[in-house]
């Protein structure tokens, strides 16, 4: 028996789809989801989110956000989230080499902009560690990436 | 009558007009579009955190859960958050949203204090000598959530200090392009009722009596989400507001257009007849002219 999850983003959905497990970068720890797992809520970190059905996989990015289990369906409410055969490599490197090389002036600690920056290099890092940790041994998708 | 070169000179000036409000016509439709594509992408994640604060609600002890979910004895303070434009030239849009919120809070003056959005509320509002606390403007064209969630969590941290006792939520609902409609909405306390239309609006199927496992805690996780949906609550009432400006600037535009084209029209006539008479009136000269030359040489 399948658990259905779905995926959604401050501004889109990205997945909804009946799977296996869904395993959860929650607060208290990363944690694997089956079907007819007992109601839960709890608040996720930064990290990714996986999908898999079958030998099927789908890794998602979340910083942060609340998922709420039922015992036949997971519903997670990131707040910036990406699928991560959609990361933009190129994009990701340059934000995170743009936020490194602001903290390396040492900025004043508690300046919104330092905070912003911050977060985005939080972000970043976690992008392109998630791409190669995830998207390796992928041929379709990685030929698909060549081609872009 | 004006003299044939004054109209001349009008004419063209009035087909200028019409061919700048046509441009931003244009513009506007586009803009439309884009804000009505916007609303339509955050609708799931909203829909989704109803859902789960309904099934929150739905918890035993709720009435204690969250003090956003608490209802006040006494409401000695209100807030309302005002969305209305930065630019004119958009039809009765902001007059609308205006005169509708006077209609609601008019008679409650004394305690009513406002945070606007968009200069034109924010004028209008002063003038009427309404309490203006705080003021957005200038907001970018496609704002995203990170751009406005800041209006949503001074609301919520203005209603936790005790500052104020409820929050609505004033703007423009846009229905479709010719139709926007002012609506009013109560922000917080956060009113979650397990009514049968509200289960089936937002298709929270799951009415579990089972109690959550809540990681780390019930009070962490309600700090985090329903400051978060009421936030979200008003960027989604920002972009409707946005669809409704460039729907109304739209029409308005059309018909400026239609107008200078009527117009053009009317006045185009009126100079035909003009330059006829002159050039009757000329060849009369002629005629007389060559007439009196004849006779003088007969």
């Amino acid at each position: 028996m399948p658990i259905r999850c779905e995926i959604v983003s401050q501004d889109k959905k990205l997945y909804e789809g009946d799977v296996d497990i869904v395993v959860l970068p929650g607060t208290g720890g990363i944690m694997g989801i089956l079907p007819n797992h007992a109601p839960l809520l709890t608040t996720l970190n930064f990290g990714v989110v996986q999908v898999r059905t079958g030998d099927e996989e789908e890794n998602f990015t979340v910083a942060g956000g609340v998922a709420e289990i039922q015992p036949d369906i997971v519903t997670v409410l990131a707040d910036r989230a990406e699928n991560i055969e959609e990361i933009d490599i190129t994009r990701a490197e340059a934000a995170q080499e743009r936020a490194k090389e602001y903290m390396e002036k040492g900025p004043p600690p508690d300046s919104d902009r330092y905070l912003a920056m911050s977060a985005a290099l939080r972000r970043s890092n976690l992008r392109l560690d998630a791409v190669k940790r995830y998207r390796r041994g992928k041929p379709k998708t990685q030929a698909h990436i060549t081609e872009e | 009558m004006a003299s044939a070169r004054d109209m001349r000179l009008r004419i063209r000036s009035i087909k200028n007009i019409a061919q700048v409000t046509r441009a931003l016509e244009a513009v506007s439709a586009s803009k439309v579009n884009k804000a009505v594509a916007q609303v339509e992408g955050t609708r799931p994640y909203a829909d989704k955190a109803w859902q789960v604060l309904q099934h929150v609600a739905m918890q035993p002890g709720r009435e204690t859960l969250h003090p956003l979910l608490t209802d006040r004895t006494e409401v000695k303070k209100t807030l309302v958050l005002l969305l209305s434009s930065d630019r004119g030239l958009a039809g009765a849009y902001n007059t609308n949203v205006i005169r509708f919120n006077m209609q609601n809070f008019g008679d409650k003056h004394d305690i009513t204090e406002y945070i606007t959005v968009g200069k034109k509320g924010r004028d209008l509002i002063m003038r009427r000598g309404g309490n203006v606390t705080a003021e957005f403007s200038d907001l970018p064209a496609a704002p995203s959530f990170m751009d406005v969630s800041a209006i949503g969590h001074l609301a919520v941290e203005k209603f936790l200090e005790g500052e104020v006792d409820e929050v609505y939520l004033v703007y423009t609902d846009y229905v479709n392009i010719a139709k926007q409609v002012p609506v009013m909405k109560k922000l917080l306390p956060l009113e979650v009722d397990d009514g049968d239309d509200l289960v089936q609006e937002y298709g929270a199927t799951q009415k579990t009596a089972a109690a959550y496992i809540y990681e780390p805690s019930a009070e962490e996780i309600l700090d985090e989400i329903i400051p978060n949906f009421t936030a979200l609550q008003v960027y989604q009432a920002i972009l409707e507001s946005l669809a409704s400006e460039h729907a109304a600037r739209m029409v308005a535009m059309r018909n400026a257009t239609d107008n200078a084209h009527e117009l053009v029209g009317a006045l185009q006539l009126e100079y035909n007849k003009v330059r006829q008479q002159t050039i009757t009136g000329d060849i009369l000269d002629i005629a007389g002219g060559a007439e009196a030359l004849a006779q003088s040489e007969a």
